[in-house]
């Protein structure tokens, strides 16, 4: 009895499931299938003839390969900001748990203002302006860097917390100088949480869509998240092409999870048992 | 002599202060600066050019005009609802999920999928799907015999529409770190439990709820502050329609923006500051008492 109480409560489980979540994404890809006839009627029905190349070739080339230009220049950011910010909030995440300092409680009142107060978005505009960082992707690859770093220093001093400060010392009395001992012997042994790190911003980055808007205007260095949104407004009539679009920019993000699932849950989650 | 004092200060290189500096620098210029220059910015009318100090009127503007009124009311209902549901639901898949179903690996992976989907991706999508009457969530109900409901397209509806979605993309996170609350909790308190002859739902009620409380902590600030600042899922659904249905504080600071009114803008942001200090900081205190109770 109670045996088949659990097998209908997973059959109920995965059917559920399987519409609330599945089906979404089935007719993204369906839709990605289909002609721009069929697609107009934005029904769930299986595509009559594969048009996924046609489609795929149409929004590649469109607008002299903005959608490739698009994908280099996310690659781009991504990469440069996620590399700094995890290299940036190491060093912070180190010394901030390792030195008992005056100013530790301002360093962690800083971090949770972070987290919580939303960037003030026309001065940042006015500031990058002043830089010559406005609309440059450079400008966007630093705030992405300075958004993103109390995250990371929560994580890696977290982390740290469970390294013997005797390693520490160890290497000093070995003759280690202190930029040694954080490059060689203390970053190598982080590595787990830079994993998770990368993991987390990178989805975070990749997926932005907010600040490439406002700090990065233009079609010329547009980012594949822009890319989308002013296809919203050209391919309106075409929704495969639409669509076609989205599952693109859907692949990479997969390709994380199916590799990183386990580093991914682990950052998103850290913090929820301790509070 | 002063080393055996304070080994500490003998040797302060070994954590060189400088570590701070590559990361205060980008943090300070283009995070701190930009919120203390919102201060000044938002009490002047601004081109970024030059700006002329008017005091508090772009503020008075900000509660004087209907819609933008309508905008914060809107963010507050949409944290709410969006936070409330993803609280409810992720904790009950969480259940659902560390209890002894089968294919648990695969109900976690569905779930938890659109956290990693694009934003604006997610959003056309259920535009599409919501889509009155070509839709395909008012199709399926109308084989049920029930008439959907507009959506997107209902002023009423719009608005708690986009929080659904919202739901829909967000419920994984709460998930996985109800879970992660969840598996923390010793065996030996069920057992305990169950010798004393609970049942599972007063396991439920007086051993789960009480000791994932953490992870609520997590779960609601996390979603709260998310909800109140969101802005890529309204934009890319609704843009704040129809009319001023579902602007929220970020939609309207988009939107002052693009008119050109710096100064209104940046008192939207403001507001928005004061907004969520106003109703989070009294929030995780709250929380955080209780947890001291207990």
């Amino acid at each position: 009895m109670k045996l088949l109480r659990r097998y209908w409560l997973t059959a109920l489980a995965i059917l559920v499931s399987g519409v609330v979540f599945l089906i979404p994404f089935a007719f993204i890809i369906m839709m990605a299938f289909k002609d721009r006839k069929q697609a107009a009627l934005l029904d769930f029905s299986w595509p009559q003839g594969l048009h996924l190349w046609d489609n795929v070739v149409e929004v590649v080339t469109t607008r002299n390969w903005m959608l490739l230009t698009a994908f280099i220049n996310s690659s781009i950011l991504t990469v440069a900001s996620v590399t700094l910010l995890v290299v940036f909030a190491a060093m912070v995440g180190f010394v901030l748990q390792r030195r008992k300092a005056k100013w530790n409680g301002l360093v962690e009142f800083l971090i949770l203002a972070g987290l919580m107060i939303p960037p003030a978005i026309v001065p940042t505009i006015w500031l990058l302006q002043g830089l010559g960082l406005f609309g440059k992707l450079h400008g966007l690859v630093l705030v992405e860097i300075a958004y993103g770093l109390p995250f990371s220093i929560l994580l890696y001093r977290a982390f740290i917390a469970t390294i013997p400060r005797d390693l520490d010392e160890a290497a000093i009395i070995d003759g280690a100088r202190p930029f040694d001992v954080f490059f060689r012997v203390i970053l190598p042994l982080l590595w787990p949480v830079t994993v998770t790190n990368i993991v987390v911003q990178s989805v975070a980055v990749f997926n932005d869509f907010t600040n490439p808007l406002y700090y990065l205007p233009g079609n010329q260095n547009a980012t594949v998240q822009l890319t989308l949104y002013n296809f919203q407004s050209q391919f309106n009539s075409s929704y495969n092409l639409l669509f076609t679009n989205i599952a693109l920019i859907t692949i990479p993000p997969l390709i994380v999870f199916l590799f990183f699932n386990r580093q991914i849950v682990a950052g998103m989650t850290a913090g929820a048992v301790k509070g | 002599m002063a080393r055996v004092q304070s080994p500490a200060r003998s040797r302060p290189s070994t954590y060189p202060g400088w570590f701070f500096l590559p990361a205060a620098i980008i943090y300070g210029v283009l995070f701190l600066l930009p919120t203390f220059a919102s201060l000044y910015f938002s009490l002047t009318r601004w081109t970024l050019f030059n700006s002329t100090f008017i005091g508090l009127d772009n503020f008075a503007q900000f509660f004087r005009e209907p819609f933008l009124i309508k905008g914060l009311i809107n963010t507050v209902i949409y944290a709410v609802v969006s936070s409330g549901l993803k609280v409810v639901l992720g904790l009950l898949l969480a259940v659902l999920l560390t209890s002894q179903i089968a294919a648990r690996g695969y109900l976690r992976s569905v779930v938890f999928f659109p956290v990693l989907v694009s934003t604006v991706g997610v959003g056309i999508t259920f535009t599409v799907l919501m889509h009155p009457t070509q839709g395909m969530i008012n199709e399926g109900l109308a084989m049920l015999g029930i008439k959907g409901p507009g959506w997107l397209v209902d002023p009423n509806l719009a608005l708690i529409s986009v929080a659904l979605v919202d739901v829909w993309k967000g419920v994984g996170l709460a998930t996985v770190i109800y879970i992660a609350g969840i598996v923390a909790i010793p065996q030996d308190y069920y057992e305990a439990a169950r010798i004393d002859g609970s049942t599972p739902w007063q396991s439920f009620i007086y051993v789960t709820l009480p000791l994932c409380r953490p992870a609520t902590v997590t779960v609601i600030t996390l979603s709260f502050i998310g909800g109140l600042r969101t802005f890529d899922l309204i934009w890319a659904m609704t843009r704040g329609g129809p009319g001023f249905a579902s602007d929220t504080i970020a939609s309207v600071i988009y939107k002052q923006y693009q008119a050109g009114f710096y100064g209104l803008s940046t008192a939207g942001n403001v507001v928005l500051f004061v907004l969520i200090g106003v109703l989070v900081v009294p929030l995780t205190m709250l929380l955080n008492r209780k947890e001291g109770h207990e």
